[in-house]
């Protein structure tokens, strides 16, 4: 009979408990545990981390174990957690540069002070399959060595030393940083905000829009000048005491992308950056963002926007892969009522030409 | 592990504040869309995110809350909305459009005329009515600001030039009180008369485009038209299968692979209430088969 959602209700939660049964499997293979999910799959965690937008690897752990490994629906419920908490304000900036380094490589320079330290990598891997790993094996502990406790100053200090690199934008010791999930996005959108978008925002997303900027869709002529990941240390300043407090520690990943940059009438040529930032081992998404930053940097450096990833409306308001999902996913809701509206104006449109075709006479104007 | 713990209507009292103060600039300027610092929801993005943080936001504990979505009270996402308030704020609902004090919709405008005491909330997924002849947002606001709509005219009048009528057949424009260019949310534009002069609260949100938007009660509500292309309503040239309702919004449905078909009313429950008043309608619409209701 007509309305067949009727007894929605009810189709709701079998359909939840079928997903349930669905997401637990075979119940004679041992439930995973999120220890083996922040251990085993640490990176899908950080992901997760990034652009849900909240450090927290046993949350990450349990979001991507109850989406069955769907990471953007992992995201999505991290998000919502997330957005229920209360807000005390910005921390003070991370200071990288006294990074503990687990890795550190620079593309631009053969050596440099503290080293090229590779840590763990897929890079120089060769992708064959590992049939051991399908079984249980035994893995031997990492070859160690000691700490030479060199400093490792990142290679844009160095070359802004010389005055070869733009400083970094100083937003001013006591600037308020904007936040998108407390104020709406608006545009023009200043480097903060555009920078914590593009934190959040889809890897994929921002990897498409890099590698089309490499392409010539707003060529930027990036140098990989450091990638880094390692632990800092998170400090809030704290009203009451006037001084900053730590608050933990957090592995992150960042990357300095050295760009050319002309120089101008009065401005001796220099090269310019791009930043990216991101929670836990996220190489490919801080290249990425890295890349789309120094894109979305176009207007301020007086370039042409002619490139998708240069349009900063275009590349903003599509990052976000929890609001793309939703929309794009909504399709599936029903849309009969407008359907019925379509499907009457295009009967009646239809029936017009039918008619006007059948009188054999040209069709009269459609303006009249 | 934080164990987490929700506010009345899920929502915490700050982000209801923050979100109240945008529906009072919103109803102080009609049609204008007010940024708002639209939170995630546990629903998808597109699936009424908007209209769930408004009705969140304005629900108190002695309201009764009726949804719909396509008319229905019984389709999935309106079942799931409804179960969430019931859920996280423990108030009444209902599918009886005169028993709710706020309505939220998707789509649809409800028959059944709606008084003084109601707050309809609509859900919207593209607030903006210039965007599919304008992309950008920085350009749309400020056509908006100069009441700059020539455009939107434009528009209607390659619709008839090309096909003979304005081919837009649902979020059919409106100027709301003399001002502002305001798009009804994908409603058909059957629904577009009834939200003008309308006694109730109409409330528009827009979760993932970040807007909230309002008619204030009693509201001018025109739809754009042109003098000798007067606007027009569109209902199918039929009766409700069910109720024999000539006046209401109509479904149509498949009822074979022969072409057999019925019409039945969108807003099921004013289907209800004549059925109730009248006793079903006997017909021979269709081959439908109507044993299992």
């Amino acid at each position: 009979m007509y309305v067949a959602v009727k007894g929605g209700e009810h189709a709701i939660e079998n359909a939840h408990a079928l997903l349930a049964d669905a997401r637990r499997g075979d119940r004679s293979i041992p439930d995973i545990s999120l220890e083996q999910i922040t251990e085993q799959l640490a990176l899908a965690v950080d992901r997760v981390m990034s652009e849900g937008s909240l450090y927290d690897r046993e949350l990450a752990a349990l979001a991507i174990k109850q989406a069955r490994g769907d990471l953007i629906e992992a995201i999505f419920l991290l998000r919502t957690f997330r957005t229920t908490c209360p807000r005390f304000g910005a921390s003070e900036p991370l200071d990288t540069a006294s990074m503990e380094v687990r890795r550190r490589i620079s593309a631009i320079f053969k050596d440099l002070p503290g080293g090229q330290v590779l840590g763990p990598t897929f890079d120089y891997t060769h992708r064959l399959l590992d049939q051991g790993l399908a079984e249980r094996a035994e893995v031997a502990e990492p070859p160690t060595a000691a700490d030479e406790k060199a400093p490792m100053r990142p290679v844009t200090d160095l070359l802004a030393d010389d005055g070869l690199i733009e400083r970094c934008a100083a937003n001013g010791g006591n600037a308020t940083v904007g936040d998108l999930t407390r104020d709406p996005l608006a545009f023009p959108a200043e480097r903060d905000v555009r920078l914590q978008n593009l934190a959040r925002a889809d890897e994929g997303f921002l990897l498409a829009l890099g590698y089309s900027s490499q392409r010539g869709f707003g060529r930027t002529h990036p140098f990989a000048g450091e990638i880094r990941f390692g632990e800092v240390e998170v400090e809030f300043l704290a009203e009451e005491l006037g001084f900053a407090v730590p608050l933990g520690r957090i592995a992150v990943t960042e990357c300095q992308m050295v760009n050319q940059f002309k120089g101008s009438a009065d401005e001796a040529p220099r090269f310019t950056r791009g930043y990216g930032l991101a929670f836990g081992q996220s190489e490919r998404k801080a290249m990425s963002m890295a890349l789309v930053d120094r894109a979305l940097r176009a207007r301020e450096l007086g370039e042409d926007v002619t490139a998708p990833a240069q349009d900063e409306e275009f590349v903003l308001s599509h990052s976000d892969n929890v609001q793309a999902t939703g929309f794009v996913e909504h399709l599936k809701l029903p849309h009969y009522v407008d359907f019925q509206a379509e499907l009457g104006l295009v009967r009646k449109l239809r029936a017009e030409f039918t008619a006007a075709a059948g009188g054999g006479g040209p069709m009269r104007d459609a303006a009249e | 592990m934080s164990a987490p713990v929700y506010n009345f209507a899920y929502l915490d009292e700050q982000t209801k504040r923050m979100i109240r103060r945008a529906i009072l600039k919103a109803i102080a300027i009609p049609g204008y869309q007010v940024p708002f610092a639209s939170r995630e929801m546990p629903m998808p993005y597109g699936w009424g995110t908007g209209g769930v943080q408004v009705t969140a936001s304005i629900l108190g504990p002695d309201d009764v809350l009726k949804v719909i979505d396509q008319g229905s009270d019984d389709t999935t996402n309106a079942v799931s909305i409804r179960k969430f308030f019931a859920k996280t704020a423990g108030i009444r609902t209902t599918t009886r459009t005169a028993e709710a004090t706020v309505i939220q919709t998707r789509h649809r405008i409800p028959e059944t005329a709606l008084s003084a005491q109601q707050v309809l909330v609509y859900q919207v997924p593209i607030p903006e009515p210039l965007r599919f002849l304008e992309p950008r947002e920085a350009e749309t606001r400020r056509m908006h600001a100069l009441a700059d709509y020539g455009v939107m005219h434009v528009k209607l009048y390659e619709d008839i030039a090309r096909h003979g009528h304005i081919a837009t057949t649902y979020a059919y424009p409106v100027k709301v009180d003399g001002r502002y260019v305001m798009d009804p949310s994908p409603t058909p534009k059957f629904d577009n008369p009834k939200m003008n002069d309308c006694p109730a609260l109409q409330l528009f949100g827009a979760g993932r485009e970040k807007r909230i938007y309002a008619i204030p009660p009693y509201t001018q509500v025109v739809s754009l038209d042109f003098e000798d292309h007067p606007f027009e309503r569109y209902r199918h040239d039929a009766t409700c299968a069910l109720c024999g309702s000539t006046e209401s919004f109509l479904d149509e449905v498949i009822t074979d692979d022969r072409g057999g078909r019925m019409f039945v009313c969108s807003d099921t429950d004013y289907c209800e209430r004549r059925r109730a008043l009248n006793g079903p309608k006997e017909t021979a619409a269709g081959s439908a088969d109507r044993d299992h209701v």
